[in-house]
């Protein structure tokens, strides 16, 4: 019981912060609780089925498939599956970050998984048309081709900036979750 | 639509691994729930404080916080706004089409979106949980610096 409330003393925090607002603005404090259910229940959207094709993924997909895809020696096939499974997907950006997870343990590339986040965040196909519709097309496309050599480049920066060690010590930690 | 056919899809598989294997089933559904609740706490936190945020940065206080400064200054605050909220694209596009006709300019919107959808500061904490700090930090910084490049070249495209 202990254990559970310390886990989940920051949330309860939050929510206390939450009714203080609620006291000094009404109109604030009511919104942010409409706001709260709102995301809840856009998560409750995405976020089950993601976790459970995860687990599944992790029990049926065996290491070397992916290592052969998404690996060190992927080249462009690795680069273009990062990018195809983030721009193809849907869901705010923290959900990425438990599949990126599983793509480690998995044994991918650590530059594929962070194109794979970069291309998560920025080149979703479906928000391309939103884009397009609300923005115009120029804005879209030049916005688009930007973000493909964006996300690509900052990938390989974080690559190189990240020593092996701490790589390993990524991926040793991504097995235990 | 597309929750749907995730919803869809996970069912599919489950019913096909079940088939399978009923043993390795019940263990990916233990590991999905191992690794859901394992975040649970962190989510939760932030999804909260997320609320809070966007009851105070309101579409009408960020287009009035953006409103028609141009320049540097603009792209500054438009950074800082985009950095700190994290406003799905379905809401965001509406507000970037509202800032357009209200006068602010496409180098600042480009910088508002860009970091909207790449840099997230009030999700940093679960970042750093995947990632670790040094590279949660360096993703969004790139990701903040990389931002004004793409709003100088759609300024000049967009003239």
């Amino acid at each position: 019981m202990k254990k559970i409330f310390k886990r989940y003393l920051w949330f309860i925090l939050i929510l206390g912060l939450n009714i203080i607002l609620l006291m000094i603005n009404r109109k604030i404090g009511l919104k942010s609780i409409s706001n709260f259910g709102s995301i809840i229940f856009e998560m409750l959207k995405i976020l089950p089925p993601i976790f459970v094709l995860l687990g599944l993924m992790d029990v049926w997909v065996p290491k070397e498939t992916m290592e052969k895809i998404m690996g060190e020696k992927s080249g462009l096939l690795g680069i273009l599956i990062a990018f195809f499974l983030g721009s193809f997907a849907a869901g705010p950006l923290y959900a990425a970050f438990p599949i990126a997870v599983v793509l480690m343990k998995k044994g991918a590339k650590f530059s594929n998984i962070l194109i794979f986040i970069g291309a998560w965040s920025t080149t979703k196909v479906p928000m391309f048309l939103f884009e397009t519709a609300s923005m115009g097309w120029r804005f879209s496309v030049t916005r688009f081709i930007m973000s493909i050599f964006g996300v690509i480049t900052i990938g390989y920066l974080i690559e190189l900036f990240t020593s092996e060690k701490e790589k390993k010590g990524l991926y040793n930690k991504a097995r235990l979750m | 639509m597309f929750d749907y056919a995730l919803y869809l899809l996970a069912v599919i598989f489950l019913i096909v691994s079940y088939k399978k294997d009923k043993k390795k089933t019940k263990m990916a559904l233990k590991k999905a729930w191992k690794s859901f609740e394992n975040i649970l706490p962190q989510f939760l936190t932030i999804l909260a404080l997320l609320g809070i945020v966007l009851a105070l940065l309101s579409p009408e206080v960020i287009a009035n916080l953006l409103g028609q400064k141009a320049g540097w200054l603009g792209m500054m605050i438009a950074s800082i706004i985009g950095s700190i909220t994290l406003i799905p694209g379905f809401i965001a596009f509406p507000i970037a089409a509202l800032l357009l006709k209200n006068g602010a300019g496409y180098a600042q919107i480009a910088v508002f979106i860009s970091t909207l959808m790449m840099v997230g500061i009030i999700t940093l904490p679960l970042e750093f949980k995947y990632f670790g700090k040094k590279i949660s930090i360096m993703r969004n910084t790139f990701a903040y610096l990389f931002s004004f490049i793409v709003a100088l070249v759609i300024g000049v495209v967009l003239r």
